[in-house]
Parts: structure tokens; sequence; C-alpha cells
């Protein structure tokens, strides 16, 4: 799961740098901010022990071992930011100082293994344990299911940037530069060790560790409870609430869909995102193939494409509805139902799991 | 097979049971911090160099190492990175276990099927199956290793020939927030904190155990350390923080920054530079007749 330097391009490693850093930054402020002076000591004792446990060599049913990351364990027990931080700095120091995972590949493992696998982990966690008590037996459930999953997703997304590399990434006569794998045979061989033994010694750690908290210690649960009475011995801390804590994403949202009539300088389409009727254009057709290393793209258009494409029609094509007449206020306004969209899910999804009934803050002495 | 690591796994007693793999793990990591810390004492070449010249340096030629389109070019860099290591008094030995061998065999397996899947122009057909072992292949698995192996020699030798103080305050100076600065070192030093606590847990319970456990009850144990080593980081963390704030820390970080570069540092500086300028320009040299 560490991906070690050499096996993906610069572009891809700096994409997963400019995807991590806005999380590195909220997440070190938002813990800095909960924290006060204990954020130091906090945040590097919370990520020796993510480190440590990484190196734990789980005993597995059937014999076998398997290695926990501990993708769950630690969003469950600290939160989501928290966890984003401190298993950050754990892969930090794995990389520099012992040379699990690289250095220029840090971004990407950091988006896997600290973003991505963690927050998966802590939602899939809060949406199946719901609102059963701190102690009760679907939490272990919750959180065995949210390890195996939480890994699997970041083996995933592994083998995704494993497997774009030879498409992208090529000399000129074919010889791929970084990893040599296509998706086709980089996911299977990613997802058959993580669906079997390092799924299973995630789900495993992560249950385990919840069912021996529940019964040491359940008040350490209630980081990922949040808005949850005491309950079993269980004590919920009070959630963040209103705007602020989320103000600066909120920002940026604003920033990206000013900056949305940006998309209309582009020239030419995304590719890969062909219709069957440009498969049909002459013109269009050239276009794909000069962009495609001067590949041509199939003679006809593809069956499975052809069949599907009656299927569902987008209700707001090339980003402009059919109505609007001026392409480029379509396109905007495509961009501002398309977020309001996203917005609304969210919130809906955030009432459904009870967000919308979470008390507000009180200030900490 | 474990993931590439630079820590050897010198504790072989036994090839054992999940207790003993566990102990020899926690014991290399300890072992590979107390060299670094011997090695980087040592007089050498990259011992020399102000840490902020070397880390930046040796971190370009990481980025290098990636960075290049060129076999030559990497197969100099390799060079390159091996001459460095035997100026800073860094054995050929310890490269080749505690890097080469762990890079060669994580990614060497995962390069060497690419030779036959990697469509491309066939050179010889494997006998009895009859795959064809194609130029695209054989290169493609090249540029994995290579860069593999060349990226983890730069990155070792940077942390076997600098104290990690010394890493963390040329990462202040290479713009790294100051906060995480400290939290890097205090991560650190309490990584061996609880790796030792690790190790004395896992002690105790062996010298208590007559026979081999079974599955669940082993399983049951790990659990235990997992939880028991999340209790001590809380409670160790409320302790290190109110021997802070008896010291009078109020959450501002002050490092102290001493270092002075020389004219030396300099030269190593545009030295790194140039041979990244190289490695990266081979490839329109090599258009120019030099081999690829």
């Amino acid at each position: 799961m560490h991906i070690p330097d050499g096996y993906l391009s610069p572009l891809t490693c700096a994409a997963a740098y400019a995807v991590a850093a806005p999380f590195w930054f909220v997440a070190l402020r938002k813990v800095k901010d909960q924290m006060q002076t204990r954020l130091v000591p906090t945040v590097a004792l919370v990520s020796a022990f993510s480190f440590v446990i990484m190196m734990f060599n789980l005993p597995l049913p059937g014999g076998t071992t398997g290695h926990a990351v501990g993708l769950a364990v630690a969003p469950i027990l600290l939160g989501p930011w928290a966890a984003t931080l401190a298993i950050s700095i754990a892969l930090f120091i794995q990389a520099l100082f012992f040379g699990d995972g690289g250095i220029t590949t840090f971004g990407a493992n950091c988006v896997n293994m600290a973003i991505v696998g963690p927050w998966v982990a802590y939602w899939l966690y809060r949406l199946i344990s719901g609102e059963t008590p701190l102690t009760s037996p679907r939490r272990i459930v919750a959180a065995a299911t949210a390890g195996y999953v939480a890994i699997n997703v970041a083996a995933l997304l592994a083998a995704v940037q494993f497997g774009i590399q030879p498409i992208f990434f090529h000399d000129a006569a074919g010889a791929p530069l970084y990893a040599p794998y296509a998706l086709a045979i980089a996911i299977p061989a990613m997802m058959i060790g993580h669906l079997s033994l390092a799924g299973l010694a995630e789900a495993v750690i992560s249950g385990g560790v919840v069912a021996y908290v529940q019964k040491t210690d359940p008040r350490l649960l209630s980081r990922s409870a949040p808005g949850l009475a005491a309950s079993g011995g269980g004590e919920a801390a009070a959630p963040p609430a209103g705007w602020r804590p989320t103000r600066a994403l909120w920002a940026g949202l604003a920033a990206l869909l000013i900056a949305s009539p940006l998309g209309l300088l582009a020239a030419g389409m995304a590719w890969g995102e062909w219709g069957v009727d440009d498969f049909k254009d002459t013109a269009v057709r050239e276009s794909i193939a000069q962009a495609s290393g001067n590949v041509l793209p199939p003679a006809t258009v593809p069956q499975g494409m052809e069949r599907l494409s009656a299927f569902w029609t987008a209700p707001l094509p090339d980003y402009a509805p059919a109505f609007m007449h001026n392409e480029y206020f379509g396109y905007i306004l495509s961009a501002m139902v398309g977020a309001g969209l996203v917005v609304v899910a969210v919130l809906l999804l955030a009432t459904l799991l009870g967000g919308g009934r979470m008390p507000r803050a009180t200030a900490n002495p | 097979m474990g993931e590439q690591s630079y820590r050897p796994s010198g504790h072989r007693h036994g090839r054992g049971d999940f207790l003993e793999r566990l102990l020899r793990g926690l014991l290399d990591a300890m072992d590979h911090a107390a060299d670094a810390e011997r090695l980087a004492a040592r007089p050498g070449m990259l011992q020399r160099l102000d840490p902020r010249i070397k880390t930046l340096g040796l971190l370009l030629l990481v980025v290098t190492a990636v960075f290049v389109k060129s076999l030559v070019a990497l197969a100099g860099l390799f060079a390159f990175a091996t001459a460095l290591a035997l100026a800073s008094r860094i054995t050929l030995r310890r490269l080749a276990t505690q890097v080469w061998t762990g890079v060669l065999l994580f990614t060497g397996v995962l390069a060497v099927p690419a030779i036959v899947l990697v469509p491309g122009d066939v050179l010889v057909a494997v006998p009895f199956v009859g795959w064809g072992i194609t130029r695209q292949g054989l290169r493609g698995a090249a540029f994995l290793i290579g860069r593999a192996e060349t990226a983890a020699t730069f990155a070792l030798l940077s942390i076997l020939t600098t104290p990690w103080p010394q890493v963390l305050k040329a990462l202040r100076s290479l713009g790294v927030p100051l906060v995480l600065v400290a939290i890097l070192g205090m991560t650190h030093r309490y990584i061996f904190v609880l790796l030792e606590t690790g190790v004395q847990l896992f002690e105790a319970k062996r010298s208590r155990i007559m026979g081999p456990l079974p599955g669940p009850e082993r399983r049951r144990m790990a659990m235990a350390s997992v939880v028991v080593l999340l209790e001590k980081s809380l409670h160790l963390a409320t302790e290190v923080h109110l021997a802070m704030i008896a010291r009078g820390y109020r959450g501002e970080v002050y490092l102290l920054d001493d270092f002075r570069t020389r004219v030396w540092d300099w030269l190593a500086l545009a030295g790194f530079l140039a041979v990244a300028a190289i490695a990266i320009g081979w490839q329109w040299l090599a258009l120019s007749g030099a081999p690829r």
C-alpha cells in the first residue's frame, strides 16, 4: 500500500500533493483550534501511536498474519481530522526515516491512507453504528466493516494511480516510464490481496479494538459519535457547530464557482469523454487519435457504448440545458446547479446521519 | 513478503510465531535509528555538508531520479549515489542489505512480469510457454527498478548522514511550518518510547507463555496491546503537555538555528544541481547521438 518512489510520474505526484494540501491545512487548523497548547504533544503522541500500530503483524483466522494500517482505528478513536494529521505525520516519518513509501509519492500515499481511507472509514462507521450506545455490538460490526471497506477503497485508489501511468507516461516506443501495468492488471493485482488478507487484517484490528475499548474505556469512542448522549459509560463530546469550522471550505467552494467560467477557455474536449456522435465525426476522430498518441479510435462505435448511450440522457448535456440559447450562460448556470445539488445531497446525508439534530457546541473551559 | 523498507531483518532469532516476528520488527526499527545516529556522527563527505544544502540537494536528486526519461541517465544517477555513499563512509554492504536487496525483492518481483505483459516488439520467446519478452517490457521493468533503487539510495543517504534533529531544522529552513517541525521532532522521539513499551509488553507476555497460543487468543492479545498503547499514548501526551506548560510553554515553538554555510556547501549544491540538470537533459543529448 505504501507506494515507493519511481512508481508514479512527477505529474501524478504533484497532483496528489495538490489534493492533499488543503486537507493538511484544514486538519492542522481544526486540530489546533481544538487542542490549543496540547496540539504538539497530543498530535505527536498520536502520530507515534499510528506509526507503531502500522508495524503490528496481526494473526488472522486461518493461521496466517497480515499488516494492519489502522485506517479505521485512528478516525474512530481520534476523529477524522486528527486522524488525517496523525497518519500523515506517521507516513512522513515512515517515508523519510524508514523508507516505507517514497518521498515523491508521499502526497499520493497520504491521499490514499491519511485522507480517503480514514474519511471513508469514519463516515461508514457513523452510518452503520447510527445512534446506538457506545457499547453496542453494532459498533464492532460497524468498525470492522469500515476498516475492511476503507482499506479496499484506499487500495483501489492506489491501483488506479498505478494503472493510469502506462496510459499517459511512456516513451516514443511505448515502453512505460513508471508503473508498467494497465488498469486491467493493476486493479485485480492490488485488490485480490486487499479484499482477502489485508482487508481481513484491517477488519479484525478495527472491530477488535472497538470491542476492547467498549470493555475498558468506552469514552474513547465518543469522538466518532458526536451528538450521542452518554451511554454505556461513554460521554459524548459536543461537536463543533455553525459555519465557522467549515468556513474555509465554503470559501473555497465559492471561489471555484466564481472560477467556473474558466472552463469556457478550454479548447477541445476532455480526453475519454467522447460520445457516440464523436466516433462518427471524422474531424473529432482525428482529434481523438491526436490526443491518444496517434492511436486510432475503433472504426465503429463500440457496441456497449452505443447500447448504453440510449439508456441515460444527461439533463444538462454538454453543461448547457437545451432551452438555454446562450452557451456561456448555460455553462455557468450548470456549474451553479451542479454545486447546489452536491451541497443539498451532503446536507440531506448529514440530516439522515443525525447531523441536523446536533446540539450547538459550547465553549470548552 | 513485506513492503520495501530500510530496516534490515537483523533479528532472526527463529522464524517464529506472531510474537517473535512482532518483536523482531520493533527491534529492527530501533536498530535502524541507532545505526543512523552512529553513521551521521562519522566523518564523511555528506556528513560535512550543511544539513539544509544536503537535504535540498538529495531531495532534488530523488525527484530527478523520478523525472529522467533515459536509462543511461538513471544508471549515471545510481552510480553517483553509490559514489556519494562511499565518499561518506557508507559501505556497499550496508547499501546492499539495507536498500538494494529490499527494493529488488519488492519492486523486482512486481516488475518482472512486465517484460512479457507489456505489449511491444518481441525480442525472444520464453521456452515452453511461448510468451514473448518485449523490448518495451524490458525497458519498463528497468525504469521501475532503476528509479526505485536510485531514489531509495539517495533517500537513505540523507537519513544516514544527518542526525534527525538537523533534518528537522533543514525542513524548517525549506519552509515546513514550525509547528509541524516541532510535532515531527516529538513524534520521532515518542515512536521509540512507544516501540520500547511495545517490546516490553510483548516480552512480558511471552515470558509467561509456555506453548503456542490459539488464534483467537493471539488476536485478543494484539487488540489489547493496541488499546493499551493508545491509552499509554494519551496519558503520556497529557503528562508531556503538563511538563511543557510547567516549563513556560504557551503554544509558541522556537528552534535554535545555528547553521553556517561555507563555500564548500555552495559548491556541493552546484554539483547536485549540475548532476540533476545533466540527468534530466540527457534525453536531448541522446537525440544528438548519445546512448539512451
